[in-house]
């Protein structure tokens, strides 16, 4: 059974549709990730899964339970990240986490999880002084501080420089270790490419891709790039001949091949029927970023 | 129960944190009340306050700083800054409820205006001569309607402030308003009556704490208003509060 269910989601505000048919489950343990341009509905669509709005129509069911009826069993069991929640400026980090704590029956042990976010230095500190990258720390503990069975992380690392967006990522890789389901809304491709099992693309309020990273890629975008120097003159009949190949260029002395499926394999053996030598040999796959200018026609944001 | 507790108790250190709170709720009126006391003259009973010294006609006044500071300056800006900052909303996600911070704080508030009370009223007593006082139900009255008109008009502007500073460009104006008509910036005996009367219907309801302190009844029709414009400034913000 599913731990989380979307079915047919609608929700609108006033006269704007923010999501207008989204459907998708989530595994058990699994990081799932919501991408989407800004304003897609993705937001909207986690604040309903994670009860904090009502939808129009649709179904939501998380755990088994209503997101709305059962509203108190949910939050104990439903750990929340959201985008842009801050903390009083004078709270200190052990305050926050203890406080949050009490809220919960069964809450993970305050001081053990700010040793794990790296945060033992910082327990005294006001959260005024945290760094940004500490501050999303916090939030994160905080969502997890109650030992939820599920965890929705909207916008993880926004604002995180490259360290410690990876130091986050692995600690995400921990929760979800643990038995946590994960749900990741994000708009970097590199996170959705390094974390997630499945990723929901959302574009104007619907799903219009639901796959693997790996799966989106090869099936939307499934394009590769060889470049090479040859040791020796070719014909480019050589490799046009080649049904995995779709298109042969050259800029100066470097062969620019275009495939898909097994292409790499196909070139490099007629090369070495013809005693030549690919020097230089670079190969370019498609990424998430290509797959998703693909389905919504927009670069990510960053 | 036991999460409400716990908000409580790290709001309160926060209030306490926060240097100017409790600088400007409880220690200011006292040592204003120090200060007038403390001249000689002001203890002298004189005709213009109708036999009172200054510093027993000045004290409901200087209650009334707590009270505008508390109610209709601190209690908006600190929710509406909860809410700008979506601490509120965090909140919401946890099986606590944003409303136990919202009770927290008016416990604060209410916790504020009984000691600064407390204080005026015991060191009034002990050091300056000012009586307790004399109509310990009538001030009670007056002192509890007073406050929920306040903390009402306090709730009304954070549920109509979208953020902290729309809060306090509404909160100042209010709260220099409680406090002219309060008495507090110009003794009430140098301004002109008519603007003294509107002071009597203006919450807190000065005119009605320095009666019941110094011997009459608190007048119906000033704790009436009072009680009218808790109920209808009350009514008004629950319909309107946003959580986020």
């Amino acid at each position: 059974m599913p731990v989380i269910e979307v079915t047919s989601l609608h929700k609108r505000y006033g006269d704007l549709v923010a999501v207008d048919d989204v459907s998708f489950t989530v595994a058990e343990g699994e990081i799932f990730g919501v991408l989407g341009p800004n304003g897609a509905g993705k937001t909207t669509t986690v604040e309903c899964v994670a009860g904090l709005r009502v939808p129009d129509g649709g179904g939501v069911s998380v755990l088994g339970l209503d997101p709305r009826r059962d509203a108190a069993q949910l939050r104990q069991r439903v750990g929340v990240q959201l985008q842009e929640s801050q903390l009083p400026d004078q709270l200190r980090v052990a305050e926050a986490l203890d406080l949050y704590a009490s809220f919960y029956r069964d809450p993970a042990d305050p001081a053990h999880l700010i040793d794990t976010l790296g945060l033992g230095d910082k327990r005294n500190t006001a959260y005024k002084k945290l760094s940004g990258g500490q501050k999303q720390r916090l939030s994160i503990a905080l969502a997890l501080v109650g030992n939820p069975r599920v965890a929705i992380l909207d916008e993880l690392t926004t604002g995180l420089d490259p360290q410690s967006r990876r130091d986050t990522w692995t600690l995400i890789e921990q929760v979800r270790d643990s038995g946590v389901t994960i749900v990741l809304v994000t708009h970097f491709m590199e996170e959705a490419e390094r974390l997630c099992d499945r990723v929901a693309v959302i574009d104007r309020g619907r799903v219009v891709a639901l796959d693997s990273p790996a799966g989106l890629v090869s099936t939307v975008a499934p394009e590769q790039r060889i470049r090479f120097r040859p040791s020796a003159s070719m014909d480019d009949r050589l490799l046009t001949d080649l049904p995995e190949v779709t298109a042969v260029q050259r800029t100066g002395s470097q062969v620019v091949v275009t495939g898909t499926g097994d292409v790499l394999h196909a070139v490099t053996s007629v090369l070495a029927r013809n005693q030549i030598v690919a020097a230089d040999l670079r190969l370019e796959q498609s990424t998430l970023d290509d797959a998703f200018v693909e389905l919504t026609g927009r670069r990510p944001a960053e | 129960m036991h999460a409400f507790g716990q908000i409580l108790k790290i709001e309160t250190r926060l209030f306490l944190r926060d240097f100017g709170s409790p600088l400007t709720t409880v220690v200011l009126p006292l040592a204003l009340l120090v200060v007038f006391g403390l001249i000689p003259a002001g203890r002298q009973p004189e005709e213009q306050f109708g036999d009172l010294s200054f510093i027993q006609y000045f004290a409901p006044s200087l209650l009334v700083i707590t009270l505008a500071m508390s109610a209709v300056n601190i209690l908006p800006t600190v929710l509406a800054t909860y809410r700008e900052r979506g601490v509120l909303r965090r909140l919401a996600t946890t099986p606590a409820s944003p409303a136990a911070l919202l009770a927290a704080q008016l416990v604060i508030s209410l916790a504020t205006i009984l000691v600064s009370a407390v204080l005026l009223i015991v060191v009034g007593r002990l050091a300056f001569d000012v009586p307790l006082p004399r109509r310990p139900l009538g001030f009670t009255l007056a002192l509890v309607l007073g406050t929920a008109a306040l903390l009402a008009l306090g709730l009304l502007v954070a549920a109509v402030a979208r953020t902290a500073k729309s809060a306090q460009g509404l909160a100042v104006p209010l709260f220099m308003a409680v406090m002219f008509f309060g008495g507090v910036y110009v003794p009430r005996f140098l301004l002109p009556d008519f603007l003294v009367r509107i002071g009597d219907y203006t919450p807190p309801g000065v005119q009605a704490l320095l009666d019941a302190w110094t011997g009459t009844s608190p007048h119906p029709l000033h704790l009436g208003i009072m009680a009218v414009v808790a109920l209808a400034a009350g009514a008004t913000a629950s319909k309107l509060f946003r959580w986020e």
